[in-house]
């Protein structure tokens, strides 16, 4: 892994260097922001069973179905469409350096992006001094989620950036998985037809791989062992396949 | 380890095999390449030469067949071989958004060049591929030309021992070929090169060894001057003639039986003709021919040994390869 922080310093760079990261990253905190002062406005008439950080963090899913998408698209599907792969593999680089480089990239850049919200709550902080609406527990296990959950959703758009030949293909592939994966669970959870005997194993692992309530846990300040392994392992998986399906084009290119 | 290693070849392929999908690019092809030396690749569109190329560098692996570059097989050793080639693919793909000096800084980080040394090479590659001027330039903006350098001055950047090139010289001004040429040509000695090239003069110009490809096959390979022998096995002499064209081959035979001799039906106003003769005999005709044409009462203008070019070899050499092909 010696040419992993060689990977990773120059694609920060060359997202840092380019204007659509700024561009995402305006719409994203323009979009955060409308969220945020909607959220103040509904607690500023009645008061609130919750706080507002956790009605904040409960909006995770839109800025992943499309920040996502168009953070990764490009790391591997670019490569392989400007013929670049060939010269970044013919150089004592392995593969899997290559996509943990890219994949820690785009996560730095994703993570920098949700830490940019944590302005929302200082202006919150400095301007409304109320300490009812800044309650430290659903705001750390909020951020504690994105982080724990955007390993997941990165590796995820590596994989279908790994895939797919233009990037325009691999962000619609990364909505599609995204949102299967965020809807899709609590859609299977609700199915009837899973409730039979039958398909009690079924049942069990859906129940496990729900993502909407992995959040609900973690902002409750339930950390669960079992979800942090679902993450984690997911996250290897999708990064595994990530590899071997940018070697397997190699093979049959 | 060392010395087994100077002691290797730069490059031994043997029965190398590559099938896509059931389609034989590459049929069991083997050469040899000494160090140090300048080895050009011919071949017609999709004979395999980049395939080849590909698998040298094992960035693609082979069907079957073995390569091993400075005695580290590719299959088994691809990392130490990654660590000696140098390669340069086809229409040289380069980032487009970033500047000449730090495209080359991230790529020789990469090749694992010790930071304290990379500036001063990074100078170095610039000098000797004209790229002073132009290092802060983004890649993007820049004209075919300098492209090419750029990929030539990334592939002899770590000074592998091994510089694959594909097409090097493709869509270049002829004094930019003339630069790439001479920078080649400078790396004779030190470092063993392989380029392919459909320009032929250019390969003749700056080749020690020339391969020819075709249809995934070794058809010929050797020095232009052998190849030139071995492929074509004739002399052509072209005379520009006047006189008796009826008594032509009789006075000829004279000089050595075993000539065929081609007289067109044009003819100028003053009587001449363009006459070839091409024969087998590879000893210089030249000076008996003319005695006889004089003694013969013939006019003669003029009379060359022709010397053929490259193309020719190269044209024989496949349609030699292609009648192998048909007749199986």
């Amino acid at each position: 892994m010696k040419h992993f922080l060689t990977i990773l310093s120059h694609e920060v760079r060359m997202l840092l260097v380019n204007p659509a990261t700024y561009v995402a990253a305006v719409i994203f905190l323009s979009l955060m922001g409308f969220v945020f002062t909607d959220i103040l406005e509904i607690f500023s008439k009645a008061p609130q069973d919750t706080s507002p950080a956790d009605v904040f963090f409960k909006q995770f899913y839109l800025p992943v179905l499309f920040i996502v998408p168009l953070l990764t698209m490009k790391c591997l599907a670019e490569e392989r469409r400007l013929g670049t792969m060939e010269t970044l593999l013919t150089t004592p680089v392995t593969t899997t350096e290559v996509v943990v480089g890219k994949y820690g990239a785009a996560y730095v850049l994703y993570m920098t992006l949700w830490a940019a919200t944590g302005g929302f709550f200082w202006i919150l902080k400095s301007f409304a001094g109320d300490s009812r609406l800044l309650d430290p527990g659903p705001m750390i296990g909020g951020y504690l989620f994105i982080g724990v959950s955007g390993l997941l959703f990165i590796a995820i758009g590596v994989l279908a950036s790994a895939v797919c030949r233009t990037q325009a293909v691999a962000g619609i592939l990364c909505f599609a998985m995204l949102f299967a994966l965020i809807f899709g669970g609590s859609y299977l959870g609700a199915a009837t037809w899973l409730r039979t005997d039958v398909m009690h194993p079924v049942k069990s692992a859906v129940d496990y791989a729900q993502v909407l309530h992995h959040y609900e846990d973690f902002t409750r300040g339930v950390i669960d062992f079992r979800q942090l392994l679902f993450y984690f392992s997911s996250t290897v998986l999708a990064l595994l396949f990530s590899i071997l399906a940018v070697e397997a084009k190699l093979l049959h290119n | 380890m060392i010395l087994s290693e100077q002691n290797k070849p730069a490059i031994e392929v043997s029965h190398l095999v590559k099938t896509f999908a059931g389609v034989t690019a590459v049929n069991d092809v083997s050469f040899t390449v000494e160090k140090g030396e300048i080895i050009g690749f011919l071949g017609p569109n999709g004979a395999g030469k980049s395939t080849t190329m590909r698998m040298l560098t094992g960035y693609m692996p082979a069907t079957s067949g073995s390569i091993s570059i400075c005695g580290y097989p590719v299959a088994t050793q691809s990392e130490e071989i990654k660590r000696r080639v140098g390669y340069m693919p086809e229409n040289n793909p380069l980032p487009e958004d970033m500047r000449i000096s730090e495209y080359l800084y991230y790529r020789g980080r990469l090749k694992e060049i010790p930071r304290s040394k990379l500036g001063s090479r990074i100078d170095e590659v610039l000098e000797v591929c004209d790229l002073k001027r132009v290092r802060h330039r983004i890649i993007g903006q820049l004209s075919k030309g300098y492209r090419q350098r750029i990929g030539i001055a990334e592939a002899i950047l770590a000074e592998p021992p091994v510089i694959i090139m594909d097409e090097p010289t493709i869509g270049l001004y002829p004094h930019q070929i003339i630069i790439v040429r001479d920078l080649i040509a400078s790396l004779r000695g030190r470092m063993t090169v392989i380029i392919s090239s459909h320009i032929l003069p250019e390969i003749e110009m700056t080749c020690d060894r020339v391969l020819i490809i075709n249809q995934g096959r070794v058809v010929a390979q050797g020095t232009p001057a052998t190849l030139r022998r071995e492929i074509l096995g004739h002399v052509r002499y072209e005379m520009v003639i006047a006189g008796d064209f009826g008594r032509l081959s009789e006075v000829l035979s004279r000089v050595y039986p075993n000539l065929s001799i081609a007289v067109p039906e044009d003819i100028d106003s003053l009587g001449f003709k363009e006459v070839v003769v091409t024969t087998d005999n590879d000893d210089e005709l030249g000076e008996v021919l003319l005695k006889v044409l004089i003694e013969g009462g013939y006019r003669v203008r003029s009379l060359n040994r022709q010397r053929p070019t490259l193309e020719d070899v190269f044209l024989a050499a496949t349609r030699r390869s292609w009648d192998v092909i048909d007749k199986k």
